[in-house]
């Protein structure tokens, strides 16, 4: 049984302290784990769920909606490429063939050194310079896939 | 021409900080309305002024504030939606990024006038910058006294909280964003009760879009007429406009309402590029019809966008090239919202992955000659009406103005058994 840390479960009562409902405060909390631990594991999804107040299956019915929850564990960067129109007009597939290729990794997988993890991802809203991805908090734009080792190379 | 929303963002500088701000006139509609004006005085001149919600679906914002119930005793919400995730879609960033303060003054102009005490920007995850940069400006409000209690001695009070999402497409929705925001599974509401009435935690809530937010300091400063006279068209002040696709100059620029599709697309992203030639475009986001070279001479407003079977929606265009293929366009479009449909109502949840599927096989040459039917099935049947939300309607739109404008497209798929587009 996974216990929640006590710098956890700090940051997840200031949380609950700034809604005026426990319950609307979850999210945040799961935030809270998934910044601490990479993802929330369903050992982890019980420590939440007790925390708030809430059955681990509501808790879960919530996180699993929500696409950057990862309920399976991730690389140590995550890889989000932008697939919706305007980044499709201007080629974006390639630079995910490309990523498939040098990684070795599909969408939803993970690299064997669990360096990289590949997700597609909903428009980032920059789309007067698609191509575009983002790996962790950062944004690229203007992509060629022969920009991406470089970039690739930034993250260890 | 003036550009009151952008003339003072730059681009690769740091927004302005709230000194700066000052210095160009930045607040001072916030000491307007408060110590000159009442809420309803407020709502009045915003509905005088013609303000049209700039996230899409085009309502009076005064008209929508005018709903809130005054006379109640409890809290008041208001949320500025900065959720954008709007395929194509990216005029709120550039404001959100570029001046977080005009949104926070505008935000006290609201909230104001609906009299409501907190508030809370709901941003898309993605968006790291805008997050970083609205912390930093709603922290200077409160140190300058614009935001907490007793606001510049006026007696009223106003929090401001930053609230990130975690994806998905559905917390746009007015509905579903304070189902998000209450912690829940982000699938719309019942509407009635509107959230004017019953919103955030059941209490009287405004959501506004970002873009309509930054208006109001500007209408409360230099009144609704001069709002008006911005225009080009019957929808008044200026629209933040831009194209994305294979244009020569994509981009995005705040320009008199009313501009043409044309002027857009020739003047200001310069054409297409070398060697393309222009098939279509939809005028604003994934969910609007397409139009198509008739149309060039529309003028992007609401009415007139309407008036050719389309929606002006977010005012950011998405181009459609003649080496691009439309089927594949439109099931780009339709995988989208399939994977973002929220999955509560069975006309969407079962019908927009049917739709991907036939797109996909046209796509592979196993299209079959009654998927034609099939398709426009579904623009009937997921259109307005029959669905718990607009996502599913939404997707139609540009299924229904694809079959219509490149049906031969589609067929040729079917009869060559192969995508013409690809080698």
């Amino acid at each position: 049984m996974v216990t929640l840390t006590p710098e956890e479960i700090e940051e997840i009562q200031h949380e609950i302290s700034l809604v005026p409902i426990k319950k609307a405060a979850c999210i945040e909390a799961l935030k809270v784990v998934q910044q601490h631990r990479g993802w929330v594991s369903d050992e982890s999804m019980k420590a939440v769920a007790d925390l708030m107040d809430m059955s681990p299956a509501e808790l879960d019915s919530v996180a699993t909606f929500y696409n950057l929850i990862f309920r399976q564990p991730v690389g140590r960067h995550v890889i989000l490429v932008c697939d919706s129109i305007s980044c499709w007009v201007m080629g974006y597939e390639n630079l995910r063939q490309y990523l498939s290729d040098k990684l070795g990794i599909q969408y939803g997988q993970t690299t064997t050194d669990g360096r990289f993890t590949m997700l597609p991802n909903v428009c980032l809203g920059c789309c007067d310079h698609a191509p575009a991805l983002m790996i962790d908090n950062d944004l690229y734009q203007d992509l060629q896939p022969e920009q991406l080792d470089e970039i690739l190379n930034k993250y260890a | 021409m003036e550009t009151p929303l952008t003339q003072h963002i730059v681009a690769g500088r740091q927004p302005l900080s709230l000194k700066e701000y000052e210095r160009v006139g930045g607040y001072e509609s916030v000491r307007k309305v408060l110590k000159q004006m009442t809420p309803a005085e407020v709502t009045d001149l915003v509905k005088a002024s013609n303000l049209k919600g700039r996230g899409g679906a085009g309502f009076g914002t005064g008209m929508k504030w005018s709903f809130v119930p005054m006379d109640v005793p409890g809290p008041k919400y208001l949320v500025a939606n900065a959720d954008e995730m709007e395929p194509g879609t990216f005029k709120d960033r550039l404001l959100l990024e570029g001046n977080p303060h005009q949104l926070i003054e505008g935000m006290i102009v609201a909230a104001f006038a609906i009299q409501a005490n907190i508030s809370y920007v709901f941003l898309r995850w993605a968006y790291k910058l805008a997050a970083s940069e609205i912390r930093k400006a709603i922290a200077e409000a409160y140190e300058a006294g614009y935001l907490g209690e007793n606001i510049l001695g006026s007696g009223y009070t106003l929090d401001m909280h930053l609230h990130t999402g975690v994806g998905r497409y559905m917390c746009g929705e007015e509905t579903a964003l304070l189902n998000a925001l209450e912690g829940k599974r982000a699938n719309p509401r019942a509407k009635p009760p509107f959230p004017q009435v019953s919103g955030l935690y059941g209490r009287p809530t405004i959501v506004n879009n970002v873009e309509t937010l930054c208006c109001l300091p500007h209408i409360v400063n230099k009144g609704a007429e001069w709002f008006k006279s911005l225009s080009q068209s019957e929808d008044a002040g200026t629209k933040i406009y831009g194209i994305s696709g294979k244009v020569k100059r994509p981009g995005v620029w705040e320009l008199p309402m009313g501009v043409t599709v044309r002027e857009l697309l020739e003047e200001y992203a310069g054409g297409m590029k070398d060697g393309l030639k222009f098939r279509g475009l939809l005028p604003g986001g994934a969910s609007t019809d397409f139009l198509v070279e008739e149309h060039l001479d529309v003028k992007m407003d609401y009415a007139s966008v309407a008036k050719v079977g389309s929606r002006m929606g977010t005012g950011t265009m998405i181009i459609l090239d003649d080496k691009t293929c439309p089927v594949g366009f439109v099931l780009n479009l339709q995988h989208f919202f399939a994977q973002e449909s929220c999955g509560f109502c069975t006309p969407c949840r079962e019908g927009l992955p049917w739709v991907e599927k036939i797109l996909r096989a046209m796509e592979r040459g196993k299209g079959q000659p009654e998927h034609m039917k099939i398709l426009e099935f579904h623009t009937q049947y997921l259109g307005p009406g029959n669905t718990f939300c607009a996502l599913a309607p939404g997707a139609m739109e540009p299924l229904q103005s694809a079959l219509k404008y490149f049906r031969a497209d589609f067929e040729r798929h079917i009869t060559e058994k192969r995508c013409p587009w690809k080698q």
